[in-house]
C-alpha cells in the first residue's frame, strides 16, 4: 500500500464518527455596500499605509506622470526597472533610465539587484488593512521585480480600492501568483518589536490616483 | 554545523524549574509577551463584534474540513497536479525527510534556502539534509538567530523570543562569518542594525540558491493554491527566485475553497503579530511559466496527525493556524519559556498537540497536559476557538488511565473509599483529630517537595459532624 493510500485510510478510520451526509453551509462574509473606489475607502487606505510607514501621495490622473517623475527624483533613482507592459504615459516625465522586464525577456537578478527602484501598478488595494495586491497582470510584472530592488513605487487607481479583505479575495484570480503587500518589509523578531526593512523593499511609496479630479 | 534537537530533553517540571531560575530569560519573555499581547488586543479590538463572528466562522470552516479531510486532501492533490505541481505523501517524519532529500538531490544542488516552517522543524529536516551533505540555510531572522546560535526554537512565531538584542548581537558577531557574509565589525544591538546585518548576510544567498524549501499556512483544495504569510520578504525570496520549490505541509492545513481565505487572512495577522495585515502574503498555484519556480513539489505530511484526528475531543487541536496568541497570554509560558515544553510546539497549544502527535511515548509527553493552570486565557484568544483547557483535562484523564503512578492511584482509590462512606470518613476524622499533635508540619522524604511551598492544613480537634452530634444540634 502506498503512503497515500495508507494516510487516506487512516483519515477515514479516524472519522468513523462523522456522518457521511453531514450538512455544511458556509455563511458568506457580509458584503459591504460600497463598491470599489467609492465611500471612505481612499482615506482609510491612506491612513493605514501611513501607519505602516509607507510614503503616500494623492494625485489627479492628469498629474500622474509628473508625480512619478517627482517621486523618482526625490528618491534619487536614476535607473529603475518597470514591467514592459506598464502604461507608457506614466513614465512620460521622468528622466530616470528604465529597464523593461517581461516573462519572455527577463532582466537578470544581478541587474534587478543593481537598479535604484521599481515602478508598478497593482490589481486591487484593500483599504481596511492598507494592502496592495499584485497579480502579475498589466503593469505589475514578475514577482521578483517588486522584491529585489530596495524602493517600490506603486500606482493605485481609486477604482482599484476595496473596503476589506473579503472583497479583495472575491475579485482576485487564485490561478495567478499573488503578492499581498502591506507596507515595507518588516520584522518583529527582535523582542517582538516591529522594525521596518529586512529583505524586501525597505521603502514603499504609493501614488493614489483619483480619476477625473 | 550541527543542528540542535529536542530529543532527550527532561520532562516539563524539571525543565521548567531550571527555566524559572533564569532571570535574563524571564526578563526577555516578560517584555516580549507583554508587548505582543497589547498589540494583539488592539488589533482584535478594532474589529469589535466582527471578531467574534470571524472566530466562529474560522472554527467552523476548520472543523468541517477536518471532519471531511479525506475528500479535501484528494481534491487538493488533484488541483495541485492540474496546476503543474507534483504531490507526495509522507506517513511520518522519516518518509518526509527521505522524499525531500531525494528531491533536492535530483536538482544536483547542495545548498537550499528555507522559509520558516513548523512542519520541517517538527520532522527535523535540516538534520536529515545535513546527513545527506545538503546545507539548509534558514532565512527568517529569528530562525537564522537560532541556527547560528545552534539553539532551539522557543516560540511558534518568533523562535528566538528567549533572546534579547544584546545576545543576538553576540551570536551574529561570532557566527555569521562561519555561514557566509560576516557581520560588520561595528555592529550595535539596535534592532535596525541587526536586521540590516541579516539583510546583507543573506542577500547573495537568495540571489544564488536554486532550490527552496517552505511550509504553508494554508492549502486551498478547490484551486490548489498555497499560501505563506510573512513579514521580512525572506519568504518571497525563497518562493520566487529559485528554480525548484518544495513545500512540506501538514495534512491539517487544507481549507476547502479560495473564498475561505477571506476569514483566515483576517484572523491570522491580527492574532499573530497583532497587525491588521502582515507585510507580505504570497499565494501560488502550481507553476507560472516565466515567473517564479518552474518546478513545484507539495509534500503532504501525516506524522501523527491522523492519530489526533481519531480522538473526538483532541481533534480540535488540528484547527490550529499557528498564530501563537495562546503562548503570548499564557502565565505558564511567560515564566518558563518554550524550551521547557520539549517540542517545537511550545505553550498551551504544544501541551495538547505534542502528546497527541507523538502519543504518550515518554515522561515528556505525559507531563505536558499538566503544564497549565487551566486558567483558560488560551481559549479566549484562540482565533479558531480551540478549547485548550478541555483537551488538557481530557489528556490528563488519558495519562491517569495509563499504567504507572501506583502511589497516586492507591491514594486516590483510598480517598474514594473514605469519601463515599460516612462511617469511614467519621472514623478517619476522629483518628486524625486524636493524632493531630503527631502530624509533622513538613512531610518527610520526597513528599517534602510538596510541603516546602505549601502549609499543611490545620487539623481541628473535632470534625464538624462530631461537634454537631455532641452539641445535640442534630436533635430537635
Amino acid at each position: 500500500m502506498s503512503s497515500r493510500e495508507r494516510i487516506l485510510a487512516r483519515v477515514r478510520r479516524a472519522l468513523v464518527d462523522v456522518p457521511a451526509d453531514e450538512p455544511w453551509t458556509r455563511v458568506p462574509a457580509e458584503t459591504v455596500a460600497n463598491g470599489p473606489g467609492t465611500g471612505p475607502a481612499l482615506e482609510v487606505l491612506e491612513d493605514r499605509l501611513r501607519d505602516y510607514r509607507a510614503l503616500v501621495r494623492r494625485a489627479p490622473a492628469s498629474r500622474l506622470a509628473a508625480e512619478v517623475a517627482a517621486a523618482l527624483e526625490r528618491r534619487g533613482a536614476s535607473r529603475v526597472v518597470v514591467p514592459a507592459d506598464i502604461p507608457s504615459r506614466w513614465l512620460d516625465d521622468t528622466r530616470a533610465r528604465t529597464l523593461r522586464d517581461s516573462r519572455e525577456r527577463p532582466v537578470s537578478l544581478e541587474d534587478l539587484d543593481g537598479v535604484d527602484g521599481v515602478v508598478t501598478g497593482c490589481a486591487v488595494a484593500v483599504a481596511e488593512t492598507g494592502t496592495l495586491v499584485l497579480d502579475g497582470g498589466p503593469g505589475q510584472g514578475r514577482r521578483a521585480l517588486t522584491l529585489v530592488p530596495d524602493y517600490h513605487l506603486c500606482v493605485v487607481r481609486a477604482d482599484q480600492v476595496v473596503d476589506g479583505v473579503p472583497q479583495a479575495v472575491r475579485l482576485l484570480d487564485p490561478s495567478r501568483p499573488l503578492t499581498w503587500i502591506s507596507g515595507p518589509s518588516a520584522t518583529s523578531d527582535i523582542e517582538l518589536n516591529r522594525v521596518e526593512g529586512v529583505h524586501g523593499p525597505r521603502t514603499l511609496e504609493v501614488l493614489l490616483v483619483e480619476a477625473g479630479v | 554545523m550541527s543542528s540542535a534537537t529536542f530529543l532527550g530533553m527532561p520532562p516539563f517540571p524539571k525543565a521548567a524549574g531550571k527555566a524559572v531560575g533564569d532571570a535574563r530569560l524571564r526578563h526577555n519573555l516578560r517584555r516580549a509577551t507583554h508587548t505582543i499581547r497589547d498589540k494583539r488586543a488592539a488589533a482584535v479590538g478594532e474589529l469589535g463584534e466582527d471578531w467574534l463572528r470571524l472566530r466562529a466562522e474560522g472554527a467552523a470552516i476548520k472543523e468541517h474540513t477536518l471532519r471531511h479531510l479525506d475528500r479535501y486532501l484528494e481534491q487538493l492533490e488533484d488541483s495541485v497536479r492540474r496546476a503543474g505541481g507534483r504531490v507526495h505523501w509522507a506517513a511520518d517524519a522519516a518518509e518526509a525527510n527521505e522524499i525531500v532529500t531525494d528531491l533536492v538531490r535530483a536538482t544536483g544542488e547542495t545548498d537550499v534556502v528555507k522559509v520558516k516552517s513548523m512542519a520541517t522543524q517538527e520532522i527535523e529536516l535540516n538534520g536529515a539534509l545535513a546527513e545527506a551533505g545538503i546545507t539548509a540555510y534558514e532565512t527568517d531572522l529569528a530562525e537564522l538567530i537560532v541556527q547560528l546560535g545552534q539553539d532551539l526554537p522557543s516560540h511558534i512565531l518568533v523562535p528566538a523570543v528567549h533572546l534579547g538584542r544584546a545576545q543576538i548581537r553576540e551570536i551574529f558577531l561570532e557566527q555569521m562569518a562561519e555561514w557566509g557574509v560576516p557581520a560588520p565589525s561595528g555592529l550595535t544591538d539596535d534592532p535596525r542594525a541587526l536586521a540590516e546585518a541579516a539583510r546583507v548576510h543573506l542577500r547573495e544567498r537568495f540571489l544564488r540558491t536554486r532550490t527552496a524549501i517552505s511550509g504553508a499556512n494554508f492549502a486551498v483544495a478547490d484551486t490548489g493554491t498555497l499560501v505563506v504569510l510573512e513579514s521580512e520578504g525572506n519568504g518571497r525570496m525563497c518562493l520566487t527566485l529559485p528554480q525548484t520549490l518544495i513545500s512540506v505541509v501538514g495534512i491539517e492545513k487544507v481549507v476547502p475553497t479560495w473564498t475561505d481565505l477571506e476569514v483566515f487572512l483576517q484572523l491570522l495577522p491580527r492574532s499573530s503579530t497583532g497587525e491588521r495585515m502582515n507585510p507580505y502574503t504570497s499565494t501560488w498555484t502550481g507553476v507560472t511559466p516565466g515567473d517564479g519556480p518552474q518546478e513545484f513539489h507539495l509534500v503532504l505530511l501525516d506524522n501523527g496527525r491522523t492519530d489526533v484526528l481519531a480522538d473526538t475531543v483532541g481533534r480540535q487541536a488540528l484547527r490550529c493556524i499557528r498564530c501563537s496568541a495562546c503562548l503570548n497570554v499564557c502565565p505558564v509560558y511567560e515564566r518558563t519559556g518554550g524550551h521547557a515544553y520539549g517540542s517545537v510546539y511550545p505553550g498551551p497549544i504544544g501541551a495538547i498537540l505534542t502528546p497527541q502527535l507523538r502519543g504518550m511515548a515518554s515522561a515528556v509527553e505525559e507531563a505536558l497536559p499538566y503544564a497549565s493552570s487551566l486558567c483558560g486565557a488560551c481559549y479566549e484568544v484562540c482565533p479558531v476557538a480551540i478549547d485548550i483547557p478541555e483537551v488538557l483535562v481530557h489528556l490528563r484523564e488519558r495519562v491517569a488511565d495509563s499504567p504507572g503512578h501506583p502511589g497516586e492511584k492507591a491514594l486516590m482509590a483510598g480517598a474514594e473509599a473514605v469519601l463515599s462512606s460516612p462511617r469511614a470518613l467519621d472514623a478517619v476524622q476522629r483518628a486524625a483529630g486524636l493524632g493531630r499533635g503527631a502530624v509533622p508540619r513538613r512531610l518527610p522524604g520526597p513528599a517534602g517537595a510538596w510541603t516546602d511551598t505549601r502549609d499543611l492544613p490545620e487539623i481541628p480537634a473535632k470534625s464538624f459532624r462530631q461537634w454537631w452530634d455532641e452539641s445535640g444540634r442534630g436533635r430537635s
